[in-house]
């Protein structure tokens, strides 16, 4: 079977619009949450959310090529460039290269803009570009575009886990011999009105802060951003000579096919024990797991009881949702930035916010700042409302 | 509004939520006997707050929900008759 290996990455969110930035904000556990500040949030209930933070389209794209780029593409396309410049790919890969990227809600602020146009404001017609703007395959349409990647693209939706899954698909297709190159990952912009309103109603958000794992929790905090993984086969890594930041050892996914909302911690099991297996790890092999940790108490519970069912000596966890947001669909790439840092420089990125460790959540949780441990394979966990559950694993390189 | 008015109102959404004739729920009866999920609250506490106009202060990752005490029939009716009294203060 052939390995796969990262041999780049980019990202725009709320901590930083690139990676360098990303990483200096996951050494120190700083925080991407403040006050949301888009069109009517005073009628909301929740009034935070981890924003990119002075984005400006004109600064990344040409005036005429804007109709076209939700802001969702935009994030997508920005931490594409950055993510193929770093692992410097030759052009001309044509069908060796493909795209795979996870959205959970693509490009719902063209949706609410265009909603507002017709139904509070009354027009009765809309731009021709809405449909293109709109659609969860625009980000990887836009990618393969501007990278010349005529291979395998699509897009990837399944809540919380998109990323998870489009990157353990992007990982199947380069095993398959189906590409050598697969730009994968996800993106989201769902901070806005009709985003928020949606997620308010099921009482999960909150009001002050993301606390992972700790006692006084109250619930998730949404993000913005994306993240662009260059995943390629290792040979071809190695035959040019590219610089190799870790290797993608392992994937899985189950589906708990039990309540459309409510986790448990036995789909998740088993996705992390199938993901070991799948990467050819023992669970001792661990040495960190990026949490799915969204903090609320249905999630954060069942995944503890899950990583404890898992390994009999659970290895440092944390959540780094507590800096950059639960970016949804684009979350998991985010997070294997997170286990990036953690292969490549011994860094445990922390779980800011904690207040007190909760006894429900019996875990090693790296708190308050970030730990300098050295870890050789790593696992990312994604578990999706609709109870479907996708675990990477990473080794370094 | 009266008492007898807001139980009425609360009796029937949990009766629509429990799929049960209004008929069989206590006017003592606890959230935890009558078996609602966790959707089945969210939506109760949504269908209260379009019955009577009243914003619900309620996290579900709140156990002890020291907003808004949902265990039972009558913790829910003093809850909406409180809301409903700050509305009008």
């Amino acid at each position: 079977m052939r390995r796969v290996v990262v041999t780049g990455v980019g990202t725009v969110n709320a901590l930083a619009k690139d990676v360098p930035g990303t990483f200096r904000a996951f050494r120190e556990g700083r925080c991407g949450i403040g006050p949301l500040g888009f069109r009517d949030a005073d009628r909301l209930s929740v009034r935070i959310g981890a924003e990119v933070r002075g984005w400006r389209p004109e600064d990344h794209f040409a005036a005429g090529e804007l109709p076209l780029l939700d802001r969702v593409t935009q994030y997508a396309l920005v931490a594409g460039s950055e993510a193929v410049a770093m692992a410097e790919l030759p052009g001309g890969l044509g069908a060796r290269g493909g795209v795979i990227l996870g959205t959970a809600a693509g490009g719902i602020q063209t949706w609410e803009d265009n909603y507002r146009a017709v139904f509070q404001e009354g027009r009765n017609r809309v731009s021709p570009l809405v449909v293109p703007r709109l659609m969860h395959n625009a980000p990887a349409s836009h990618l393969s575009i501007r990278h010349g990647l005529t291979g395998p693209v699509l897009s990837v939706s399944s809540a919380c886990a998109s990323a998870n899954h489009a990157m353990g698909l992007a990982l199947q297709q380069i095993r398959l011999g189906a590409a050598d190159v697969m730009l994968t990952g996800g993106a989201e912009a769902m901070l806005c009105f009709g985003g928020i309103k949606a997620w308010e109603g099921l009482r999960v958000l909150a009001p002050d802060a993301c606390r992972p794992f700790s006692l006084g929790r109250k619930g998730m905090v949404i993000g913005d951003g994306a993240g662009v993984l260059v995943f390629e086969a290792e040979e071809h890594a190695r035959a040019r000579g590219a610089r190799i930041l870790a290797e993608v050892a392992g994937f899985a996914m189950t589906s708990d096919a039990r309540d459309i909302v409510a986790p448990t911690p036995e789909g998740a099991a088993e996705a992390m024990r199938a993901a070991l297996a799948d990467g050819g790890l023992a669970a001792e092999d661990v040495g960190y797991i990026n949490a799915h940790g969204t903090g609320t108490l249905a999630n954060d519970r069942a995944e503890a009881a899950a990583i404890r069912a898992v390994f009999p000596q659970p290895p440092p966890v944390s959540s780094t949702k507590a800096m950059h947001g639960h970016a949804i669909g684009a979350t998991g790439a985010l997070e294997a930035l997170a286990v990036i840092l953690a292969l490549t420089e011994g860094i445990l990125p922390p779980t800011i916010g904690l207040q007190a460790p909760d006894p429900d959540c019996d875990l090693d949780v790296v708190a308050h700042v970030a730990r300098p441990v050295r870890v050789t394979a790593a696992l990312s966990n994604a578990f999706a409302f609709g109870g479907l559950n996708a675990v990477l694993a990473f080794r370094q390189a | 509004m009266e008492r007898a008015e807001i139980e009425a109102g609360v009796i029937a959404i949990l009766a629509q939520q429990l799929l049960l004739p209004p008929s069989e729920i206590a006017s003592d009866a606890t959230v935890a006997e009558l078996g609602l999920d966790s959707l089945g609250k969210v939506e109760a506490i949504f269908a209260l707050e379009e019955r009577f106009d009243i914003h619900v202060p309620f996290n579900a990752n709140e156990p002890d929900q020291p907003d808004f005490d949902f265990s039972s029939v009558p913790s829910i009716v003093a809850g909406v008759e409180r809301l409903i009294a700050q509305q009008t203060e």
